[in-house]
């Protein structure tokens, strides 16, 4: 009635070799691959069926060593069993590594390993529902969603030590993989036998230091599945520029409605076109304090046009300041009606002048008899600083909003959902 | 086969030559589910193709019995339950068959043709050697989780849910050597 146990607990003689097959999980092994020959063996039956010869192309090595034993999320864990498998995505194969992790008391658990990026992985026992949220399918597990990722025929390429399913070299399963970072929820179906579960992105130092590896792990190479990214905080960045950016334009209020705006000079001239020399020196004025000049030009031309060579002497230093401007002012009527072009008005912002005695030196030209005015105004609030740190302000959460962007693409560049 | 739905708990008689075994359960161990402490007093095992699995008779402290499935260390507690539905013959509860009870939606993922391999302890039911027995197995959200035990017609119904080793609270386990 009862099968009879004829082995030992700890182990037996690989059937195939003769070399020592160590059972570290107990009676839970399902399938063992000899450490020497490479054989699968199952260890329940007494006469040590092979499942499967030796017959593997490629050996791989398992970084951390079978037999290891480590506390993995608060429990001791030994690692018993090793899988390659690879998944072959437009000609191109993709390998991992996967553990397995036993404690007598907890079971099984598994660590998977791909290109430096590990997860720790569980056998999950609810079945995640489908669900329809936005393009592409999602599975809803946990009050999480799922995004899908990838499809693919998974292929088993080398296994070693022990398994609690019939593993076999050359076995092929269909893998759905499906994310919410730093979660991966896996679906293997093979027939009509589906497993779920649940993976979970832990960084390679976790592993280092749970099983004491000697070294450093090797760095993660690209953006993996659930990967969760680097650069959280997005909004924070948008939070800290909104106060950054009303601080501003309290400041620029401020400016706005404490700046003198103190006309310094103000007078009216007449051109009439002649031979002679046109140029003419202003009366001298005093700029109070040092900061902001506005000179503006307000002429009553019409249909015609002035043209200013002004330069802003200063008394003391002799120092001169060039300037230019043009006014120019035309209507008229054509198909479309009425039109106008150009202002009679112009002005010169000069953003940082000295205190002191300084005239004008003039030099008006034109077609025509034109009236015009200079005004010279201290003191005259500027828009520019403010719109320069304003810019300055929106570069960081700009960047911020670009950069976790630019990594989710290469996250689903490597998914079936690639654009 | 007689079953007795009263849960008269009788001892059956004991059994030798159970298979190696390495479940951290025993009789006598103690541990609660839902706040309901249990004792371990009985202790059924089956194979299959692709391993085997303890179910272990739990005498409720309030009265009630229930079982602890144990395989390969994954662990859900079972009560036998009652519907009022007719459960569907075995063959027509195919994989995906729905079954729709108060904990919510259930669909089966497993269909098992397991035997008995061995007893201990006292169980709810005279025991007798049968042959292959067919289990469909139904999960569904939260951990919930329902077998169909195909070994009597009509059919039985066991409903509860998968737990994490630690929330049973199990005292007097079985001690590994090394662990």
């Amino acid at each position: 009635m009862v099968t009879p146990a004829t082995r030992s607990l700890r182990g037996f003689n690989c059937a195939n070799c003769g070399a020592a097959v160590e059972l570290r999980a107990l009676t839970h092994t399902v399938a063992v691959a000899c450490t020497s020959c490479g054989a699968i063996l199952d260890p329940r039956d007494p006469t040590l069926v092979i499942l499967q010869e030796a017959a593997l192309r490629q050996r791989y090595t398992p970084v951390i060593p079978l037999g290891t034993r480590g506390t993995w999320q608060g429990h001791p864990f030994e690692v018993v069993g090793f899988q390659r498998r690879s998944i072959t995505v437009d000609d191109e194969d993709y390998g991992w590594n996967e553990y397995v992790l036993f404690n007598p008391y907890y079971g099984f658990r598994y660590l998977s390993e791909y290109n430096g990026h590990w997860n720790a992985v569980r056998a999950i026992r609810s079945v995640p529902a489908y669900s329809r949220q936005g393009d592409r399918p999602t599975l809803r597990y946990q009050d999480k969603y799922f995004r899908h990722f990838q499809t693919a025929v998974a292929t088993t390429d080398f296994v070693l030590g022990e398994f609690p399913w019939r593993v076999r070299a050359h076995d092929t399963v269909e893998t759905s993989d499906f994310i919410a970072p730093p979660l991966l929820l896996s679906l293997e179906a093979t027939g009509d036998e589906k497993t779920w579960s649940l993976g979970e992105y832990v960084p390679g130092e976790q592993v280092w230091e749970a099983f004491k590896l000697p070294g450093e792990p090797p760095a993660a190479e690209g953006v993996f599945a659930n990967q969760p990214s680097p650069y959280t905080g997005t909004s924070k960045f948008w939070s800290a520029f909104l106060i950054l950016a009303a601080l501003l334009l309290l400041l620029f209020a401020g400016r706005e409605v404490t700046a003198a705006r103190e006309v310094v000079y103000s007078h009216v001239y007449q051109f009439t076109p002649s031979p002679g020399e046109a140029a003419f020196v202003t009366d001298t004025f005093q700029v109070g304090s040092a900061g902001t000049v506005e000179i503006d030009v307000d002429a009553a031309v019409d249909n015609s046009w002035l043209y200013l060579d002004l330069a802003l002497v200063n008394m003391e230093s002799g120092t001169a300041l060039n300037l230019a401007r043009e006014v120019g002012y035309y209507s008229g009527t054509d198909s479309d009606g009425a039109w106008t072009e150009g202002s009679r008005h112009a002005e010169i912002r000069l953003p940082a002048v000295q205190p002191g005695q300084y005239y004008l030196r003039v030099e008006p030209e034109a077609a025509g008899a034109v009236r015009y005015n200079l005004t010279v105004r201290r003191d005259v609030p500027s828009l520019i600083p403010y719109a320069i740190a304003f810019v300055l302000l929106v570069i960081p959460p700009i960047l911020a909003t670009f950069r976790p962007m630019a990594f989710e693409r290469a996250r689903w560049q490597e998914s079936d959902h690639a654009s | 086969m007689v079953v007795r739905h009263d849960v008269n708990l009788s001892a059956m008689g004991m059994m030798s030559d159970l298979p190696v075994d390495s479940s951290p359960i025993q009789l006598g161990t103690e541990g609660r589910f839902d706040d309901k402490p249990f004792t371990v007093i009985g202790r059924l095992v089956y194979e299959y193709e692709n391993g085997g699995w303890n179910e272990w008779h739990l005498a409720f402290a309030g009265g009630g019995s229930g079982w602890l499935s144990d395989a390969q260390a994954e662990y859900g507690v079972t009560v036998l339950e009652t519907i009022d539905r007719m459960l569907p013959p075995a063959g027509q509860a195919n994989l995906g068959w729905r079954l729709d009870l108060q904990h919510g939606p259930l669909q089966v993922t497993t269909l098992t043709r397991a035997r008995y391999v061995g007893f201990e302890g006292e169980l709810p039911f005279a025991y007798e050697t049968t042959g292959d027995v067919l289990f469909a197995d139904l999960r569904g959200a939260a951990d919930v989780f329902a077998t169909i035990d195909y070994s009597e017609t009509p059919p039985l119904l066991f409903v509860g849910r998968f737990v994490e080793y630690d929330d049973l609270a199990l005292r007097n386990v079985r001690q590994f050597e090394g662990w």
